[in-house]
């Protein structure tokens, strides 16, 4: 219905402007008082109206919504501080807990590695044990074997020479000639053969 | 149209003649652009308070935002006592506003560019703050025309200056509305004309002109309004907060 006053509007305007234009041409409009009365009605129930509508109706609902959003933000500010409280409690309380159980493992480790150590020590005793038992044994044996040694080596040098000699010289010699011969050696260089 | 700068502010009647009495109230152009400003106010406020989201719309925002802005002017000239005439300073403000923006459209009519309107408010405004003031204090109201500190001798001279300019508020106000728009719309015109007159060869500079005054203009709507409505909110302080 306005937009066919407004156009109503446009299309007559030439018109109407065009004969107020030839009635009067000089001066302001604004200073004909022909529309006044008209103008101060139509302002007074217009804005009176709005006036009305808008402090009755829009205003306070606007009002009412900024102070809503104003107390929600609020809320979320104040919960978002509450659970951070709570968040930064939690996490002490996970560092007391991974403090605690570090000491713990601390102990454990410590503990456990005494009783290996201990562990260790021992069979190391009674291994060296075996090992100087054994070593003493060994030495035993060999003292026994070198001291049987030069005797077993001279019955050998006295054997091997007969052989020698005799497939040198193709006779038999005395056994006993030959063994005072390496009797002789031995007395002489045993140091150097035996290494005493 | 007519060349002539000033037929844009001729008032005439759409519809029949309305009488009351010896009164004539038909509905005119003048007066189609109040329903339609008022409408407009209404109509884009309503949307804007009609939901409740905690993150508002556009609408919603735009409504907020001068919610808040006119709420701030008035808080900071007036302070909290002018908070039962919010409401009054909205409306008038974005009265003002919308029938000054509605007139930066071409061939509309510009409704605060008649000093019978705008004389009709600010009268208004003189009234309703003086009968404030004098519920408030009383008789103590009339200290406002007696400013503290001034000697002796020049007191007579002092409260007649001070009668005077409180007595002029109402014509500055609304003269001062008035002739902006009325101004403003006229050379809007004038350079209108230069375009025409001045064809497709000269008439690029005129043009531009008028560009750029359109966008003065539209500066210049805002500002008035603005201006419009503080002014109303320090004469209520005035009223409110006597400091003299």
């Amino acid at each position: 219905m306005f937009k066919k006053i407004f156009l109503y509007s446009l299309i007559t305007n030439f018109f109407f402007t065009k004969k107020i234009f030839a009635a009067e041409s000089v001066g302001m409009p604004q200073l004909n008082p022909e529309f006044w009365i008209s103008q101060i009605f139509w302002l007074v129930l217009t804005f009176g109206l709005l006036y009305i509508v808008l402090s009755k109706l829009i205003l306070p609902k606007i009002s009412a919504n900024l102070e809503l959003r104003k107390s929600q933000i609020q809320e979320n500010i104040e919960a978002a501080e509450n659970q951070r409280k709570s968040s930064e409690a939690k996490l002490n309380e996970f560092d007391g807990i991974i403090l605690k159980s570090k000491i713990e493992a601390k102990n454990i480790f410590k503990d456990a590695r005494e009783k290996v150590i201990k562990n260790i020590n021992s069979k190391k005793e009674i291994l060296d044990k075996q090992i100087d038992d054994e070593v003493k044994k060994a030495e035993v044996e060999i003292n026994t074997l070198r001291q049987s040694a030069p005797e077993k080596i001279n019955k050998i040098a006295v054997v091997t020479s007969a052989e020698i000699l005799k497939k040198l010289i193709g006779a038999e010699v005395n056994n006993s000639s030959i063994s005072a011969i390496v009797d002789d050696l031995v007395k002489k260089n045993g140091d150097k053969y035996y290494g005493h | 149209m007519a060349a002539n700068p000033m037929t844009q502010f001729e008032v005439y009647r759409i519809g029949p003649e309305i009488k009351v009495g010896a009164f004539d109230i038909s509905f005119t152009n003048a007066s189609l652009f109040m329903v339609i400003s008022s409408l407009a106010i209404l109509i884009i406020f309503n949307l804007g308070s009609k939901k409740n989201s905690i993150l508002p719309n556009k609408i919603q925002l735009l409504a907020e935002l001068s919610y808040s802005f006119v709420s701030k002017m008035i808080s900071d000239t007036a302070g909290s006592k002018a908070r039962p005439y919010f409401s009054f300073v909205f409306s008038l403000f974005m009265f003002v506003l919308f029938c000054n923006m509605f007139g930066m459209i071409p061939y509309t009519f510009t409704v605060t560019s008649h000093i019978i309107v705008t004389f009709i408010l600010a009268a208004f405004i003189f009234i309703g703050v003086t009968v404030i003031g004098f519920i408030k204090h009383g008789f103590g109201y009339l200290k406002l025309f007696v400013p503290s500190g001034v000697p002796i001798v020049l007191l007579p001279l002092i409260v007649v200056i001070e009668i005077i300019s409180y007595l002029s508020r109402p014509i500055s106000l609304s003269v001062r509305l008035f002739a902006n728009m009325m101004a403003g719309h006229t050379m809007m015109k004038v350079f209108g004309g230069f375009v025409v007159s001045l064809g497709i060869v000269g008439g690029w500079l005129p043009l531009s002109f008028s560009v750029a005054l359109t966008g003065l203009e539209i500066l210049v709507a805002f500002l008035q309004a603005y201006v419009f409505a503080i002014l109303t909110c320090i004469y209520l302080n005035d009223a409110l907060n006597l400091h003299h």
